[in-house]
């Protein structure tokens, strides 16, 4: 199912159900995995989900269970969170322009729900046209509720499943990644971004930048594709 | 290894939220509204595309944090099928599918 297919009929909650079902498929494995990793490492139930509904960052929370399991300090900890979730910067003033008529009080709820997977389908919803206040906030509710229902259930196997591997669970995410990529190619210039930062961002990795890499790759790709419209094809923007 | 003291994760737990809603929020509750200069909006259209490349590419060239474009690398070889399924189909759930598959039968059958 494509999230850039027309839109669904009916009311709010069915057409944010249609628009997200595909994150859904993607968050309940992952966020299983992620329970599995933490109780692994020792994390009790309860701080897994804490983390799960407090902080909402699948790529974040991962590190920080390998952290804790490292027994890194918490000022180490919070830094590299910090660091790592530096690109929502990013994605929230990527929307902030077609926002100017919602309240406070709903930026402020859309902002605890953005995740690079919740980014991306608002960003896809935005080609459509402006986005619906009650369907945009609803996509991120049910987005967090698979989220913390995959870590519930890894949580609870936990004990039992010693390692995700042989059911392909650590692959999720990247296969997420790859299927939201697609959606976002709609140019040769956007492929060229893609290819461009993907490529910087592993060998930022290969070097040792793990942690600003992400980063760095996604404004050194962004600024190019800018560039080169402006300066190269300044008619085809 | 369950030696964690749960209180002092809680803690981290509640400082991890703060410093990722943060950059979340400021821009949206400082930005919204506003026209940013044309030149930024382009640059930020680009965004999306950018940050998946840049969080993917690293996972599926060197899963194991030195590159590794072997036949070995069972993340290469399943990221394949996902492609040529989400860029022919554009099913989301397909492409998800034919990657985790991929992945799995490769390590069932590749020991």
């Amino acid at each position: 199912m494509s999230q850039e297919k027309g839109l669904p009929k009916g009311g709010f909650l069915w057409r944010a159900a249609c628009r997200v079902a595909p994150v859904i498929l993607g968050y309940v494995p992952v966020g299983f995995a992620y329970g599995v990793l933490a109780k692994n490492a020792g994390l009790s139930t309860q701080n897994i989900l804490s983390m799960s509904v407090l902080v909402f960052a699948g790529s974040a929370q991962f590190i920080a269970v390998g952290l804790l399991a490292a027994g890194a300090s918490m000022a180490g900890i919070v830094l590299t969170t910090f660091v790592v979730n530096l690109r929502h910067l990013l994605f929230a003033a990527a929307l902030s322009p077609s926002l100017g008529t919602w309240r406070r009080r709903d930026l402020s709820f859309l902002a605890f729900e953005l995740t690079d997977e919740t980014f991306a389908l608002h960003a896809g919803a935005l080609r459509q046209g402006p986005l619906s206040r009650a369907e945009t906030l609803a996509v991120g509710v049910m987005a967090q509720a698979a989220w913390v229902l995959g870590s519930f259930l890894g949580a609870v196997a936990g004990a039992e499943i010693g390692d995700v591997r042989p059911i392909a669970l650590d692959f999720a995410l990247p296969a997420m990644f790859i299927a939201l990529l697609a959606g976002q190619v709609k140019t040769r210039t956007h492929l060229a971004v893609a290819l461009f930062s993907g490529i910087l961002s592993t060998a930022l990795a290969l070097f040792g930048v793990d942690r600003f890499g992400v980063l760095a790759a996604t404004l050194a790709g962004a600024a190019l594709g800018t560039l080169w419209q402006a300066l190269i094809r300044p008619t085809s923007s | 290894m369950a030696s964690l003291d749960q209180t002092d994760v809680f803690l981290t737990i509640l400082c991890m939220a703060l410093a990722t809603y943060l950059p979340r929020a400021a821009p949206l509750v400082f930005l919204s509204g506003r026209t940013l200069p044309p030149p930024m909006v382009r640059f930020l259209g680009f965004v999306p595309a950018a940050v998946l490349a840049a969080l993917l590419f690293p996972s599926v060239f060197a899963p194991q944090g030195g590159l590794d474009l072997s036949p070995g690398n069972v993340f290469l070889l399943g990221s394949i099928p996902a492609v040529l399924v989400a860029w022919r189909t554009g099913s989301f759930f397909g492409a998800v599918a034919a990657g985790m598959g991929t992945v799995a039968a490769l390590r069932y059958f590749g020991g």
